[in-house]
């Protein structure tokens, strides 16, 4: 637990309309009322496909209670824009951490965990595990 | 010995030739890409163009500093992020002199270009941006000529021809990868050769 605030969770695509159905997807299996806060930052500021600096910043800080921020991601500039933010230091707040998993299944776990009032680390190990779930 | 205003002119050429280039970055980009990689790079450096001409900063590290943030927040794409990181650890490696020797300059790329090596978690032979960099790099470091980088940059953007992508979108061409330019290290030839002209050109 961590002191009753949630961890925030970002999701970052290269389409506003994958990262909003991804959130929107998370939310309703997560379930029932209350959900740990969570932001989509997809796509560009003019609505093409890519990623946006400003956009993952802002949904960072709007999820940000103070128990940290997940940031997961879908592929190629959202990995690199995210590593390059965390790396610049004052960009995303503090606590905030590039998640490594699946994106729509990692999304679904972490908002499921961070809305059980689980911490960061906890909330980052159940969105990795969708890696070991084998399909087939 | 280097100062702001020479970096300036370097960031400001670039935007000129990434504008010129544009078509050609795009149709290289187009055969193992996305097809973005000329507007990408030109709303970028049209951006460090204004930045720089609005805030017009002191330092040649701030000079860096400042395009590789400009990138990163509004290319859009991977190269952003990448060329983003390149400046920007640039410019940190330079410090806050006022004026830096050739040598310093290649010592400092040589650290933006390991940045955006673990950034991207590619190195040399995987086709990408560093196979025209670190042999730039490395040329500079030898030989302290500008004229000596560009021509590695060049030549090492070339030798991606017969390459085989393993990093990026092109990646998942395969096979299908070789043949072609790589985009990413044309425009690195690009960017190392408005240094040179910059040099050349003198004050």
């Amino acid at each position: 637990m961590s002191g009753g605030k949630l961890v925030g969770i970002v999701l970052v695509s290269h389409s506003a309309s994958v990262a909003a159905s991804v959130a929107e997807l998370a939310k309703g299996l997560a379930g029932g009322k209350e959900t740990a806060p969570v932001a989509a930052a997809g796509g560009t500021p003019d609505g093409g496909l890519g990623t946006s600096s400003e956009l993952i910043a802002e949904a960072a800080r709007s999820v940000d209670a103070g128990a940290g921020v997940a940031v997961l991601v879908d592929l190629g500039s959202a990995v690199l824009t995210v590593k390059a933010l965390l790396a610049e230091g004052d960009e995303l707040p503090d606590g905030a951490r590039l998640v490594d998993a699946p994106f729509v299944e990692g999304a679904v776990a972490a908002l499921v965990t961070a809305s059980a009032g689980a911490d960061l680390d906890a909330v980052e190990a159940a969105a990795k595990e969708a890696y070991d779930y084998r399909k087939a | 010995m280097l100062d702001a205003e020479f970096f300036r002119r370097w960031m400001s050429a670039t935007a000129d030739a990434v504008d010129r280039e544009a078509g050609r970055l795009t149709e290289l980009d187009s055969a193992i890409g996305d097809a973005d990689h000329g507007s990408n790079l030109q709303r970028g450096f049209a951006a460090v163009a204004a930045a720089l001409e609005k805030e017009r900063p002191a330092t040649p590290g701030a000079v860096l500093a400042l395009a590789g943030r400009q990138l990163i927040s509004t290319v859009g794409g991977a190269s952003g992020p990448l060329y983003g990181t390149l400046l920007r650890r640039t410019g940190k490696a330079l410090g806050d002199d006022s004026e830096v020797t050739p040598g310093k300059l290649a010592a400092a790329l040589g650290a933006g270009v390991d940045a955006v090596a673990q950034l991207g978690g590619a190195k040399a032979g995987d086709k990408t941006m560093l196979d025209a960099l670190i042999p730039a790099a490395g040329a500079l470091g030898e030989s302290l000529s500008f004229g000596a980088a560009r021509e590695a940059a060049d030549e090492g953007a070339l030798a991606t021809v017969p390459l085989q992508a393993r990093k990026g979108r092109a990646s998942y061409l395969g096979e299908r990868s070789i043949g072609h330019q790589d985009p990413g290290a044309t425009s690195s030839a690009l960017l190392i050769g408005t240094l040179a002209d910059t040099a050349e050109a003198g004050a």
